[in-house]
Order: structure tokens, then C-alpha cells, then sequence
């Protein structure tokens, strides 16, 4: 069975595009323009059944605005809620921060490939994550923490223009203690002084990292400086082009490779991705 | 498969006949051109028709239609009402049916989609064979001819109508009307023989789409699509026309002074400015040679790589409608052409 198909079969065969009502548990403001909104869906056997793969993402509905794709940000081994990193940025991501906790959206999904976890079992892992890029890698992160022995060393690098601008910065601080990953944090400045970290920008990171490019599988996500910079490292360091994975954003309306917004010379972004290989990115037109 | 004929002079009583099996709609004559649309009289259907303007998606994804509605506190519901309306597409062009042959892909896959699909079940196709115009190039594109995707498909061989049964339930038509159908003789056959080697000399368009792709490949940063975005206008007239464009935008629209409302698709357009823009502004299509070039690769390239074949059939409405006159035959043309670089 195909990826794709066996994510389509998690689902039920009834209306693909039908969303199902969740409620807003809690918005925790992050950065600016950024925040964190739990959901859970009303109907508590869909709470207990919804289930993901780290990289998917959902289609989410804010009644009388519309319905947008967004990454799932939460771990797939926490279950019962689900965990969404909204940037406010155009029509329907306003209308849901005028929403408040208690308030009802609805949801769609999970839909994607998401990471290739079977292949990357077994691995190193690295995470690259420069300004907003953390939304998406976040569930991979926890996903590789919460399984801690399906993987080898991991690695997870993280910058941001000030320590105020590190989306989940509290959380990521927490890990740097821990002695079953290497957590590196940069920012480019710090007006405050009170950033113990490295200031730098993320490339720099590479010089305190310790990485086997053999036997790792890094994810990659960020503003389009970033793949530009991090890509052409991780090549001289020697990474294979097919284990160079990244995350992808596109205009979607469907989600389930109908509505055609998502195309990328002859990949659909919502079946085919969002996850790619830096070599599916030099093979596809227009890919970043 | 069934193989029958039915006399000429027998097909008005088949119409009646067929009545029963649903609405029966057929291409009538309007404004100069020709549309598909349900029949007052049997008398009004054109079987002799060109191409209608519009193509039969319509029937199968609406211009505009509702997908959900929105009420507080219940939620999104599906309306999935109206799709067991039950139509009779009588008339029907090769190329037309083979478009519903790769729009039924389109819209099957891991996720099917419960309005085209519920839809589709509900109507019967009568195919009708027809001789190419100026702007048919369906032989080039293989979709001249169908075996599938039609209920019964007609071919006219003179005093009769040499008939194809596709399905049961065409069966069933034919059985409905016993006494019009007739067995075939070899007669009849080599009257069909001849009538397809007529249809096959009469193409006055013709593109090789063999290694297609390849050329595409090849050509992907060729001048010609900059000089295509100079002349179209981002009209979006061909994908409106086009039997196999299936891209569609949602929205919702909301009651004023509620929060109910109801989730809506419509029609779309990759040549559309917004059609690959994300919140924030960023494009990943922001120039018209782009969305031209991305409209091209789509149909002619990236399909072969999903489902083997070019989404393109050939009928010939986008040369009819477009504005600026681009014709995609031309365009295939100067891809495939060699800029005298001499042999080595």
C-alpha cells in the first residue's frame, strides 16, 4: 500500500470534506504574531481515535472565514489534543485570533506524507529550524524524544533574529540540559543581554555540533535564506540529497489533491507532501 | 461488447424510450455555438452538432456549488442533497467522454470526492461519433475513439446508428427498446471500417505528443513562455472551456448578521494571479509566463507522470476561445522545433 493510501485509510470514507468541530483549550501567545492553539475535537471518540504522523498537517475552519492548511505542531505519542502554531498573516489566521478559548473551529485531516519515520529509524537525526521553522519540525522533535531508542544522536538547531523571536523558545531552552540531545540555540543579536546561548547566525551552529552526515537524516525548515545557507552546507558536509528533508508551503483548498493549488510541476504539496527531499526540490520547478 | 444498430428513422422513439432513465439533455443550438442542456422537445437536440461551448464538467463539478453549511452550535454538515438527480447526457463526443474518463481519476484517488462521484453514477452517457472541424486535433491525442466511459455510444453508418453497448445499464436501454435494435452484418462493419478511416483522414490539426514530456523537460527555460505571458491575458477562458480543468477555489460565504453561512467551491484558473499565492503575499507563480508555463506542463507534462496520458483530448475549445490566440497545437509545435543547428 502507498503512503498516501494508507494515510487515506486512517480516515472515514464519508465526505472527505467534511471538518469535525474542535474547541479552542487553550491560546498560549508565543512571538509575536504567533501562537499556540490547542484543540480538541467535541466529539470525544475522534478526541481518543485522531491519529498523525510527525510533518502532517490538517485543514482548519474558522466558521465564517474559511479553511486553511496548517502543520500539525504536537507530538503524535501525546494524544487527545492537538497542537497548532498559527502565525497571523492573512484573512482566516485574523479571524482565529479573534477567537477565544472555548470557542469552536473544526478540522479536517490528518493529510501529507509526513517524515519517512521507517527509514529514518535507526538514524541520527538533525533539525534545522531558522525563524518560523520550528512549526512544523516541532512533532518531529517530540516524536524522536518521546522514542528516544528509535534513533541515534540527536541534533536540533535552532536560530532566531532576538531571543524573544524563537518560536517555543521557552521549550527549547528547557532541552539544552538534556544529556539525550544536543540542543544548540543562536540569535543573531540579543538588545536584552540576557541570552546564555550562542549569538550567531544558524550556520555558525555547525562549528559546535557533532555530526556523522553518513548515517543522518536532517529536516530542514525556514525562510528561504535559510534552505539557501543550510542546504549548501549540508551538501559540503557530504549529506546524501535524498536524506535532506524539508517542509513545504503552498496555497491549498482541498488538501486531498483535487483543487490543483498545491501543484508543483507534477507533485501535489498536500499528497506527494509537504515533506520533501532537497532532491525532489532540484527535480520540481518552482519547489523553493 | 454488445454490438447493434439502430435505423435513423427508429431514434426518435429511442428518445422517448429513454426518457425514463432520466432528464434527457443533449447539445441544442444557442447564440451561434452549441450547448448541452435539458431537452423541452426532442426535437430541439442537434446530434449533428460542433463542440459546445462549455464541457460537460459542468454536470459534474458546477460552476458554483455548495459543499457544506454552516449552522451554530451543530457545525460544517455536508449537503449532499440533489446528487441523485438522474440525467440522461444524450450525444455525447468521444473526446468528451474520454475528459470524464480522466476527470473519474482525477477525482477517485485516496480521497474520492462524494458530489463529482454521486454525480457521475447518476448519469447516463450516449456517445455519439463526429467528424473533425478545423480545430479538432482529438487524433493526436488518442481520444478520437473510446471503449470505455459510456453507457451506449452511437456511430453513424448511413441509414443506421452502429450501437456499442458499455454497461448494464445500457443494456438495459437497449432492452427497454427490444424491438428498435437490429443485429449487425459484416455489411454493417465494413461500413463502420470505412467510416473510421474517413474520420482518421479528415484531421486538418495534428501534434506528435510522443516524448513530450522529455521536450518539455528540455525546453523549460525556453523564451517561448516569456513571450506566451506577453500575449495571454490570464483570461482564464481556456480552463473554463477545457473538459479536463478541474481546479477549483472554496469559500465561505457567511449570512449577513449571523455566523451561519455556507462553504462553496467554484471554478478556478491557474492563470489566475492568486492561484499560487499563500497568506502573506508570497507567489510561488507571480508572472504570467510562469502561470502560462505551469498551465502547459500541467496538461501535457505532469499528467503523464500521474496517470500516463497528456490531460489534454484535443477538442479544440481552447483554440476557439481564447482571446489572444494562442493555440496549444502551435505551441507544441515550436517546443518540437529545431533552431538549424547544424548535424555533427
Amino acid at each position: 500500500m502507498s503512503r498516501i493510501a494508507e494515510v487515506a485509510a486512517l480516515q472515514p470514507a464519508a465526505n472527505p470534506y467534511q471538518p469535525h468541530s474542535a474547541r479552542i483549550v487553550r491560546i498560549y501567545r508565543m512571538v509575536p504574531d504567533n501562537a499556540l492553539f490547542t484543540l480538541r475535537f467535541v466529539n470525544p471518540e475522534l478526541a481518543a481515535a485522531f491519529r498523525h504522523l510527525p510533518g502532517q498537517f490538517v485543514m482548519l475552519s474558522v466558521p465564517g472565514a474559511g479553511e486553511m492548511p496548517i502543520s500539525i505542531a504536537s507530538s503524535p505519542s501525546r494524544t487527545g489534543v492537538l497542537e497548532l502554531c498559527v502565525r497571523r498573516v492573512g484573512r482566516v489566521t485574523s479571524a482565529l485570533y479573534r477567537l477565544k478559548t472555548n470557542e469552536l473551529v473544526a478540522v479536517r485531516g490528518p493529510y501529507g506524507n509526513g517524515f519517512p519515520i521507517r527509514e529514518m529509524r535507526g538514524h541520527d537525526l538533525l533539525i534545522v529550524a531558522g525563524g518560523l521553522g520550528m512549526a512544523p519540525l516541532r512533532s518531529l522533535l517530540w516524536y524522536a524524544l518521546d522514542h528516544r531508542d528509535q534513533f541515534e544522536r540527536i541534533t536540533l538547531m535552532c536560530g532566531a533574529k532576538t531571543p524573544r523571536d524563537m518560536l517555543f523558545g521557552e521549550e527549547l531552552v528547557s532541552l539544552v540540559d538534556r544529556s539525550d540531545m544536543s540542543c544548540l540555540l543562536t540569535v543573531d543579536s540579543d538588545p536584552t543581554g540576557a541570552w546564555k546561548h550562542h549569538i550567531g547566525l544558524l550556520p555558525s551552529l555547525f562549528d559546535h555540533a557533532r555530526i556523522n552526515p553518513p548515517r543522518t537524516y536532517a529536516a530542514v525548515c525556514g525562510p528561504p535564506v535559510v534552505y539557501q545557507f543550510i542546504l549548501r552546507r549540508l551538501l559540503e558536509l557530504g549529506f546524501s540529497k535524498d536524506r535532506i528533508l524539508m517542509s513545504l508551503e503552498r496555497r491549498m483548498k482541498c488538501g486531498i489533491g483535487k483543487c490543483g493549488h498545491c501543484s508543483i510541476g507534477y507533485k501535489y504539496t498536500c499528497l506527494d507532501g509537504p515533506i520533501f527531499t532537497y532532491w525532489d526540490a532540484i527535480n520540481l520547478p518552482e519547489m523553493i | 461488447m454488445k454490438v447493434l444498430k439502430l435505423a435513423k428513422g427508429n431514434l426518435d422513439f429511442f428518445a422517448a424510450v429513454v426518457q425514463q432513465f432520466g432528464e434527457v439533455h443533449a447539445p441544442v443550438s444557442r447564440n451561434g455555438g452549441f450547448v448541452f442542456r435539458r431537452l423541452q422537445r426532442w426535437s430541439e437536440a442537434r446530434l449533428d452538432y460542433q463542440r459546445t461551448i462549455l464541457p460537460l464538467k459542468k454536470y459534474f463539478l458546477p460552476p458554483r456549488e455548495t459543499l457544506l453549511r454552516y449552522t451554530e452550535p451543530e457545525g460544517y454538515q455536508s449537503c449532499l442533497e440533489g446528487l441523485n438527480r438522474r440525467i440522461v447526457l444524450f450525444g455525447v463526443h468521444p473526446c468528451d467522454v474520454y475528459a470524464l474518463n480522466i476527470l473519474d481519476e482525477v477525482f477517485a484517488g485516496p480521497y474520492p470526492d462524494p458530489y463529482f462521484q454521486g454525480r457521475r453514477r447518476n448519469t447516463v452517457i450516449i456517445g455519439i461519433d463526429c467528424l473533425p472541424d478545423e480545430y479538432c486535433f482529438c487524433s493526436s491525442m488518442r481520444a478520437d475513439f473510446v471503449d470505455h466511459g459510456f453507457d451506449l455510444f452511437f456511430y453513424d453508418i448511413g441509414d443506421y446508428y452502429f450501437t456499442l453497448v458499455g454497461t448494464a445499464r445500457g443494456d438495459d436501454m437497449v432492452l427497454a427498446a427490444a424491438s428498435l435494435f437490429e443485429g449487425v452484418t459484416a455489411d454493417d462493419v465494413d461500413r463502420y471500417k470505412r467510416r473510421s478511416a474517413a474520420k482518421r483522414q479528415a484531421f486538418r490539426l495534428d501534434v506528435e505528443i510522443r516524448d513530450l514530456p522529455e521536450i518539455f523537460e528540455m525546453e523549460y527555460e525556453s523564451g517561448l513562455w516569456e513571450e506566451l505571458g506577453r500575449r495571454c491575458l490570464s483570461c482564464g477562458a481556456c480552463s473554463m472551456v477545457c473538459p479536463t480543468c478541474s481546479c477549483f477555489d472554496v469559500r465561505d460565504e457567511v449570512e449577513l448578521g449571523s455566523r451561519n453561512g455556507l462553504r462553496v467551491r467554484h471554478w478556478d484558473s491557474c492563470l489566475f494571479v492568486s492561484h499560487a499565492q499563500i497568506a502573506g503575499g508570497e507567489n510561488f507563480r507571480r508572472s504570467r509566463a510562469s502561470r502560462i508555463k505551469m498551465r502547459y506542463y500541467h496538461k501535457q507534462r505532469a499528467f503523464v507522470a500521474e496517470y500516463g496520458r497528456p490531460s489534454c483530448v484535443g477538442c479544440g475549445r481552447c483554440l476557439v476561445a481564447c482571446p489572444a490566440s494562442i493555440a496549444v497545437t502551435d505551441v507544441i509545435a515550436q517546443l518540437r522545433e529545431t533552431r538549424n543547428v547544424p548535424d555533427r
